[in-house]
């Protein structure tokens, strides 16, 4: 009998530990695997720099999803929403000649400007998170196809109704989304937004709120305002996800960013527990998109089919969820 | 119904959890037909040792013998295969709230007992479960949905489940905390019949000690997660030694009421009416220095008056003046900001954040207080703000940094009234502070109300327990389906008077 006593309690110090740690023990694994499996092509410096480009941007758009499950959240629309902001930037470009400083700044407050479509539905007409969420995600397909005209935007394109254009996309636009910049905006962001959170009373007022809603009200703190608050901190590095990938591509694709929305997901549900936070958290998502892009990556060095990719996705989705929510099985 | 006697042991159970060893070698016993109350302080182990009963604490080392065989109890499924059920406080968690009474109470036969029927027999579970609670001469509509039902009824749902999956041993975790008179002397009726006609051994957890002799045979004390002792409820136990077993030392129960002088009038309300009408026309004035009880029983409208007070109900008509001047609350952020602090009744819904560390719920209500002024929170502040108010109101835990859902339940409550305690505020409204928490920290939590009385502020105490309003107020208004039926001077009344008014007397 004591052996099984022994058992359940080591048993018990073991899932602590792994819900703690899993995530980083993971990211060592996976990329030990890849490491060892190609050293050749997978352990380069260039390509440790491809996977530090990679991640930044869902590390970015993350950090806006962060903020959102912060508070108590959810976002379904952030892959829509930043491919707006990025078709809206590229547009600004090519067809009104703006400037970086004119066009970045527009299209971010463009995309805060929808945010708050998003906020009121939430808001002020109830509607719970997922599903508001879930028809702005298709309300802003529409709305970035109609206004590209149902097509890409690059430089030199004619737009839909045969226009030619005449604006340039700036070099140093360009710059923004290579190596070293991109990845030192990851790194501020990631940092700012860390200490934003932890230290801050605003990160702590959004903390509360997400914990739960009825104590922070009753504890004074405006929930309301908090949670429309979140959405448009959240909506700004949405938006510049979106335009680091269009500086990426050079061009507004369709459906540009829609692929970083589930990753992004996933990073920050990898996060939550990174270290014992349990809660939504800017390193712990920026260790989450880390495992992702590194995933991501080596599955391709194997020639695994770029189609195929979404299915590695959202098998990483599902065991983020997983570890969340079955830690958390004891509490009721 | 003779059935033959069963036995439980439970030999050198032990637990532990990261920071504290919550239970060390603690024997325990007793026998189907007993009531047997567990006592101790809050944070004792009562609960922790409850839930290793009921599978739901599967760590714990040592043996647990039902009629002397050995068995594991590692999942609540055991549990309930060996007869034990355990009814936590909460009682809401372990219900379906859209679902009636009925499917409520048979909710296991409609999942299992199925057997390939498609449709619900309605008839059938109706019909049984109105046996159950006909046997158990409970008074309650089957066909009811749950989330209209009162607290108390709730509870009972609870226990004629358990009765119905042939329990043997029943526990029940602080019943009646959030019970009023009657409904306790009805839990306390059903209680006995269920020992001595169904044989059922129920274990009976509360902070109440005189009720304790009204049911209990036997007694079992904890203190910092051991046994302190096994007695025998007869003549000879008194209040006055539990108290000093459970705390270790010897411990004057009666509350010495301090004089503060009375300033001018701090609050003023008149004719307040809240929407649903549980609120009518009530006025009334706090002065500062001032404890004024609100005393009525469990619905008489106490909690929803403190609410309308604090914005966080709907206000149909009314006004309220703090200090001569007319305010408006529209919402819990601007009584803030007007000095108005209240501890809400539910804890756990309203007035912690259970995922939250202790430092985190001690300075969320007055975070402004402890941010530079970049708004960045000022650590080293906030952490001793943080350890003193756990010092003065003997909060048991590991550390600051221990999220507040693995505190016990009575420390939880501290947490909750220690949060204004900082705050700077005026007027404070305190909604059955004391629930669930031991003699002592009652003691405690007495002290820094009366601390708050003598810095001149006005304090507001709504409680149903009349021996703690005559104990610490000056005034006090009886309440009574949503009005105030009388006035009082504390000194001139008597718990007989404020009962006559509280049940509905009229002058
Ligand atoms: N899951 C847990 N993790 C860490 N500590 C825990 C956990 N559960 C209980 N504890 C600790 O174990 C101790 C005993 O808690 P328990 O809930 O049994 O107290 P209690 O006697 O029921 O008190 P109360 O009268 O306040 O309800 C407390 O110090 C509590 O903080
Ligand atoms: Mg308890």
């Amino acid at each position: 009998m004591p052996d099984i006593q022994s058992k359940a309690k080591r048993k018990g110090l073991i899932t602590g530990f792994l819900t703690k740690w899993a995530s980083i023990i993971a990211l060592v694994v996976v990329f030990a695997f890849f490491a060892i499996k190609m050293p050749a092509m997978f352990l380069t410096s260039s390509n440790m720099i491809t996977i530090l480009r990679a991640i930044s941007v869902t590390t970015i758009i993350a950090i806006g999803l962060t903020i959102t499950l912060a508070v108590g959240g959810f976002d379904l629309s952030s892959g829509s929403m930043a491919t707006m902001s990025g078709s809206l930037v590229i547009s600004f470009f090519v067809w009104y000649k703006m400037s970086m400083w004119e066009a970045i700044p527009l299209a971010i407050i463009l995309t805060m400007g929808l945010t708050l479509v998003t906020m009121f539905l939430i808001v002020k007409c109830k509607i719970p998170d997922l599903l508001a969420t879930l028809a702005m995600m298709f309300t802003l397909d529409g709305v970035s196809l109609t206004y590209s005209g149902g097509g890409a935007v690059s430089e030199g394109m004619p737009r839909a109704n045969g226009a030619e254009t005449f604006g340039k996309i700036p070099k140093m636009f360009k710059d923004m989304g290579q190596a070293p910049t991109i990845i030192i905006i990851m790194i501020v962001i990631v940092v700012v937004i860390h200490i934003f959170l932890t230290y801050t009373k605003y990160g702590r007022y959004i903390y509360a709120v997400g914990g739960n809603k009825e104590a922070a009200r009753l504890s004074g703190i405006p929930v309301k305002n908090y949670r429309v608050f979140a959405g448009m901190l959240a909506a700004v590095f949405i938006g510049l996800g979106g335009i680091l990938v269009a500086s990426r591509n050079m061009s507004a694709q369709i459906q540009g960013a829609a692929g970083y929305a589930m990753p992004a997901i996933s990073a920050v549900f990898i996060g939550r527990s990174v270290a014992g936070a349990d809660k939504p958290n800017a390193f712990g998502t920026f260790i989450g998109a880390s495992l992702v892009g590194i995933l991501e990556n080596g599955l391709i060095m194997m020639s695994v089919p770029y189609y195929s990719l979404n299915a590695v996705k959202g098998v990483v989705l599902a065991f983020a969820l997983a570890s969340t929510y079955y830690s958390s099985k004891g509490e009721n | 119904m003779a059935e033959s006697v069963r036995t439980l042991e439970m030999k050198n159970i032990s637990i532990e959890f990261p920071g504290v060893k919550a239970l060390s070698n603690v024997n325990f016993s007793m026998r189907s037909g007993e009531i047997r109350a567990v006592v101790g302080a809050n944070g004792a182990g009562k609960s922790t040792l409850m839930k290793v009963l009921a599978g739901a604490n599967e760590t714990y080392t040592g043996d647990i013998l039902i009629d002397s065989k050995p068995c594991e109890i590692r999942n609540p499924r055991s549990a309930k295969d060996l007869g034990i059920e355990l009814v936590y406080q909460e009682v809401d968690t372990a219900l379906f709230p859209y679902l009636s009474v009925a499917e409520n109470i048979m909710f296991n036969n409609i999942v299992t007992g199925m057997k390939g029927r498609a449709l619900i027999h309605w008839k059938g579970i109706n019909k049984a479960a109105r046996e159950i609670l006909d046997r158990l001469h409970m008074d309650i509509d089957v066909t009811r949905k749950m989330s209209s039902l009162s607290l108390a009824q709730k509870q009972m749902v609870l226990i004629a489940r358990a009765v119905r999956e042939r329990c043997r041993f029943l526990i029940l975790d602080e019943p009646t905390a959030p019970l009023s008179l009657g409904e306790v002397a009805e839990l306390f009726r059903i209680t006995k019949e269920l020992a001595s006609r169904e044989n059922v051994g129920i274990i009976f957890i509360s902070h109440r000690l005189p009720e304790l002799f009204e049911i209990c045979q036997s007694l079992t004390v904890m203190k910092d997660g051991q046994v302190v002792a096994n007695k025998s409820v007869d003549g000879s136990l008194t209040t006055q030694e539990i108290v000093n077993l459970m705390l270790g030392r010897s411990f004057e129960e009666n509350f010495p009421k301090r004089k503060v002088a009375i300033g001018e009038t701090l609050v003023e309300a008149e004719h307040l009416a809240d929407e649903e009408g549980k609120v009518r026309d009530v006025s009334f004035t706090v002065r500062s220095g001032e404890i004024v009880g609100v005393c009525g029983l469990v619905g008489a409208g106490k909690t929803e008056l403190c609410k309308l007070l604090f914005g966080a109900g709907g206000m149909r008509s009314g006004s309220l003046r703090c200090r001569g001047k007319s305010i408006k609350v529209r919402n819990p952020t601007q009584a803030v900001r007007q000095k108005i602090a209240l501890v809400p009744e539910e804890r756990r819904k309203e007035g912690v954040l259970v995922s939250e560390p202790v430092y985190f719920n001690l300075s969320a209500a007055c975070l402004d207080k402890f941010t530079n002024r970049f708004s960045f929170v000022q650590r080293r502040k906030e952490l001793e703000n943080a350890k003193k108010l756990v010092a003065d109101l003997g909060v048991k835990t590991p550390s600051v940094f221990q999220r507040v859902r693995y505190l016990s339940g009575g420390n939880q409550q501290k947490v909750a009234v220690g949060k204004w305690l900082a705050s700077d505020s005026d007027f404070y409204m305190l909604d059955e502070p004391t629930k669930g928490v031991d003699v002592g920290a009652k003691r405690d939590i007495f002290q820094l109300i009366q601390k708050l009385a003598a810095d001149g502020k006005a304090v507001l105490y709504a409680s149903s327990e009349i021996n703690e309003i005559l104990a610490i107020t000056d005034r006090v208004y009886v309440m009574y389906n949503g009005r105030f039926a009388a006035e009082l001077v504390t000194e001139k009344t008597s718990e007989e008077e404020i009962l006559y008014y509280a049940a509905g007397g009229k002058k």
